[in-house]
């Protein structure tokens, strides 16, 4: 038999989770270095499976099956395909780096990594797994945490309306699309909650019609989709740093990858319905968030915001239903994921030392914190779009994925956000990095030390290596997408 | 020897009842040696549980016993298992209230009351299940008003033993009417008289529905529960909201299947709309809540609600799901109220503000409360979670999606209510920000109690399939 990678993948940070909760309070060195070592461990595994993912054959690998419980046909079902192996190796970054960065936190440190790595499973779990009944349980893993993490360690002013908010969103979209997969579990009348044997179920165009909205707005709620974006930005600016870096880099796309797996791949007929729909909630997503990010003044609404304009695209590519679209939403994921946890990080850093992320009253922090400042530029052309990062390699697509449909003006009007990202990004970087350091800065700011340094240099690698070699994930997206394509009838 | 196998849990009880007076004159003396009665009830209530788990289960095709007073079936086995097993733990923390522990009497009520539930969930005739039911009842009405110092508890018992008494007569007045429209008692016969949809049919359900709905409080005969629950003894609320109410449900589960076979082939609507505003004003009268037993009242209700979803599906996963909700409701609500009883031991008090900062004063019991509170929320991996999931999968398979659709909205109020609770554990400060002056200690009994119901909770949340294979093969012993 092969080796588990995917069940010990999902399982390791639960298990370093209950580890972690056996220790003494104070035993903070040996906390923090299980975190770590947890961490790197899934970081490994999942580097693995993604490495030795066989783009050729395509489809579900690594697949795992264990009955969970027969009589409703639930069954412990992990696999990967070329949509998800990407996000697999995001989360372990995420989830290592965010490590790294909350070396610092001193409140209750154990429950804090003990809730953050069972919310890393609950992530994992979703991203492997192929039963609809499991997705969902581990679904709302990954959302409960959430609120505990930002309400005990988030930013004290917003904290406890920004939990209450996610989480309540989260949920009401979670138990919409619940009620939509059991209706589908039901009407399949194969009565197995099996999405490999649901994609096959061909339910009639009129149910797939009813149901697609709900569904996958439901799980669009958490992929921050315009007029349910809402809680996003709050929540982020709210999180402790390693929890917005998770929230924006991998939760959202926990949204988003449930949306198109859930709603387009088992629902083709209804995404094909609603798509102009979709496509013209996304667009409101990425021109009016790069719009609301662009007159931001805290340092941590622009990432936010920034976040529900690039998640448009996300949304914005699937919905275009054709191979280019979906590849770049495929790798706009990845892009974000990473680009995002680098942003909230340096965010993290210099709010660490300076004690304001209110943009006027910051600038010239290159000089103490020279990395970070290289990671907000490399960051900044990232999600501009730069040729040579991987944001270029994932929007460009889009674009000529939107292009190509009928509703092409679409494409016109959403390069003008790219524009406007630009615009504010750069104006961020200057002002921050550059520009004149304040006068009661100077001499207080003290450099970042070298795990923070890690994590950065990790995060640019992967945007930079994804830019100059597209190869490097393109394939993998590509193999995933075909399938998609085949669901949806070779549109 | 055989002849008495479908009794055998009730007559260990009746023989641990009996041991417990024996023992009590010779603790008396020994103050030091009073705690032993509460092991010694909390143990014996194992072993009976463990003798009839071993010796008297019942065989796969239900057979009547007592010429038909009681039927030997899967679904009153489980049932008492699991009363068993919740007094056992409701036991273990009486030990930790000061005014109960050293008093034999209080242990005795608790294994009178399980005997009678014990009757309650297998009694198969009118006379036997009244009987039952009044066992049950009279020595919750003195447990509930205990406290004969404490005007709470005496108003509590007193007012839970007028609405009891009130719903007992109405409910034996819907017995009597049965009996002589028909001349017959057992419940396994009764059932071709009510097979279709007549007024006296009708007037008589709502008599007997309105006896039970007290016993698990559903609307509009909920009102007595925050009262009850917030003057009674915390252990003693547990019990009260958790294993009464799971054989109120075990009662009404029995009549629906073979006795108001009208209600439940065509008229489950009457049953959907109770449900429904059940479920809506408990959470949405629990929302307002200062107190936490009262919260716990409240939210108990909107439990009952979302139990009866399961109940208006009925076939196929309904009566599955519903068996299954009883027991991961009842293991997570003894949990909450067994923390609450801890912290209103050393606090005094009941009210939020007793909670602040409570994961910093003792970590565990912030833990044990995180695991109580989002599985009664239903977030994975515990119990509540699934048990919530395969209420709404019955209830869309039947196809009540409307109501499915108010359950999940209605969890959602509850999700805010819930995590509100635990915002005043995790993230709120004592006045002085001095928790570590200020721990909370578990005592032993109380300890081993609540890591036995989290891992509980934690098995019933992951390894569910046995679990609802068992609640299946319960439910479909039923007809």
């Amino acid at each position: 038999m092969q080796f588990p990678f995917l069940s010990v993948i999902v399982f390791t940070p639960l298990a370093a989770a209950l580890i972690i909760l056996v220790y003494k309070p104070e035993w903070k060195k040996a906390i923090r270095w299980t975190a770590l070592a947890a961490g790197l461990f899934a970081l490994m595994l999942s580097a693995w499976v993604y490495i030795s993912y066989d783009k050729s054959a395509a489809g579900y690998q690594f697949v795992e099956k264990y009955d969970w419980m027969p009589m409703l046909g639930i069954s412990l079902h992990f696999g990967v395909d070329g949509m998800s192996a990407p996000l697999v190796l995001l989360t372990g970054v995420v989830m290592v780096t965010g490590v790294m960065i909350s070396w610092g936190v001193e409140d209750r440190p154990r429950e804090f990594f003990a809730f953050l790595f069972i919310l890393a499973s609950g992530v994992f779990g979703v991203f492997a797994s192929l039963d609809l009944f499991m997705l969902f349980f581990f679904y709302e893993i990954a959302v409960f945490p959430m609120y505990l993490l930002i309400a005990i360690w988030g930013w004290i002013k917003t904290r406890e309306y920004a939990a209450m908010k996610l989480t309540l969103y989260l949920f009401v979209g979670s138990v919409i699309s619940l009620i939509g997969a059991l209706v589908m579990y039901f009407t399949s009348g194969q009565h197995t909650f099996n999405m490999l044997a649901l994609e096959t179920a061909k339910f009639t165009p009129e149910f797939q019609k009813t149901w697609f909205l709900p569904v996958f707005l439901g799980f669009a709620i958490l992929g921050g989709i315009f007029p349910f974006h809402n809680w996003s930005p709050d929540g982020h600016v709210a999180a402790p740093t390693a929890v917005s870096m998770f929230h924006a880099g991998v939760l959202m796309k926990l949204g988003a990858f449930a949306a198109l797996r859930v709603g387009i791949m088992l629902l083709p007929e209804g995404a094909k319905f609603w798509a102009p729909l979709i496509m013209g909630l996304a667009l409101v997503n990425i021109v009016y968030g790069a719009f609301i990010a662009s007159v931001q003044t805290d340092f941590k609404y622009v990432i936010g915001f920034s976040s529900v304009s690039h998640m448009g695209l996300v949304a914005m590519g699937f919905a275009t239903l054709n191979a280019d679209g979906m590849i770049g939403a495929g790798v706009q994921m990845f892009s974000h994921g990473v680009m995002t946890a680098l942003f909230f990080a340096v965010v993290g850093m210099v709010y660490d030392r300076a004690h304001t992320r209110d943009i006027p009253k910051l600038g010239g922090m290159i000089k103490p914190l020279p990395l970070a400042g290289i990671g907000l530029i490399v960051g900044s052309l990232v999600s501009m779009g730069m040729p040579g990062f991987s944001g270029f390699v994932a929007e460009f697509p889009i674009f000529r994925g939107i292009w190509s449909t009928h509703l092409w003006w679409m494409a016109i009007v959403g390069a003008i956000s790219i524009v406007v990202t630009a615009a504010y990004v750069l104006r961020v970087v200057l002002k921050v990095f550059f520009g004149k350091m304040p006068e009661e800065f100077e001499h207080h700011i003290p450099p970042i030390n070298w795990l923070d340094k890690t994590a950065l240099i990790l995060l640019m690698a992967f945007m930079i290596g994804i830019g100059l070699f597209p190869a490097l994930m393109v394939p993998w997206v590509e193999s995933g997408v075909q399938h998609i394509l085949a669901l949806l009838g070779g549109a | 020897m055989i002849v008495l196998l479908p009794i055998l849990p009730e007559i260990l009880l009746l023989a641990l009842g009996v041991l417990i007076l024996i023992l009590d004159p010779f603790l008396k003396k020994d103050e030091a040696r009073r705690p032993f009665l509460g092991w010694f009830t909390a143990v014996g209530l194992l072993a009976a549980l463990t003798v009839s788990l071993l010796l008297a289960r019942p065989a796969d095709d239900p057979a009547f016993a007592f010429g038909g007073m009681v039927r030997f079936d899967w679904l009153g086995f489980v049932f008492k298992m699991f009363f068993l097993f919740a007094a056992a733990v409701t036991a273990l923390f009486f030990m930790d209230e000061e005014k109960l522990n050293r008093r034999a009497e209080a242990y005795l009520l608790l294994v009178a009351a399980a005997l009678g539930m014990c009757l309650m969930a297998s009694a198969a005739d009118l006379v036997m299940l009244y009987l039952a039911i009044e066992t049950t009842s009279i020595p919750l009405y003195i447990l509930a008003g205990f406290l004969r110092q404490d005007d709470k508890s005496t108003e509590a018992g007193f007012k839970y033993l007028l609405f009891g008494a009130l719903t007992s007569a109405v409910l034996l007045y819907g017995f009597s009417l049965i009996y002589g429209l028909t001349g017959k008692t057992g419940l396994y016969e009764l059932g071709v008289y009510f097979n279709n949809f007549n007024l006296i049919a009708m007037g008589i359900t709502f008599l007997v529905l309105a006896g039970l709905a007290f016993k698990v409080s559903l609307f509009p005969f909920h009102f007595w529960a925050p009262d009850v629950y917030e003057g009674a003894p915390t252990p003693v609320a547990g019990f009260l909201s958790t294993v009464s109410k799971a054989a109120g449900f075990a009662v009404l589960a029995r009549l629906f299947a073979v006795v108001f076979v009208w209600v439940s082939d065509d008229w489950s609507l009457i049953l959907a709309i109770l449900a429904t505003l059940t479920m809506t004003v408990g959470n949405l009268i629990a929302l307002a809540q200062k107190n936490i037993k009262r919260l716990l009242a409240y939210s108990s209700i909107a439990h009952a609600g979302y139990a009866l979803v399961g109940v208006v599906a009925f076939y196929g996963l309904g009566l599955p799901s519903v068996v299954f909700y009883l027991i991961a409701y009842v293991l997570t609500n003894l949990l909450a109220f067994g923390i609450v009883a801890v912290v209103g031991r050393v606090t005094g008090s009941d009210e939020f503000p007793a909670y602040y900062g409570l994961s910093r004063r003792s970590a565990g019991l912030g833990l044990a409360a995180l695991v109580a509170f989002l599985s009664l929320s239903g977030m994975p991996p515990f119990a509540g979670f699934v048990a919530k999931v395969f209420v709404f999968v019955a209830a869309v398979e039947s196809g009540w999606v409307w109501l499915a659709i108010v359950g999940v909205l209605n969890s959602i109020v509850g999700l805010y209510y819930y995590l509100n609770v635990l915002k005043y554990m995790y993230l709120y400060r004592m006045e002085n920000q001095d928790e570590d002056q200020h721990p909370v200690p578990v005592s032993r009994p109380v300890a081993v109690a609540l890591i036995v119901l989290v891992a509980g909770i934690l098995l019933l949340g992951t390894l569910f399939g046995p679990w609802f294979g068992l609640a299946t093969y319960a439910a479909a012993a039923l007809f």
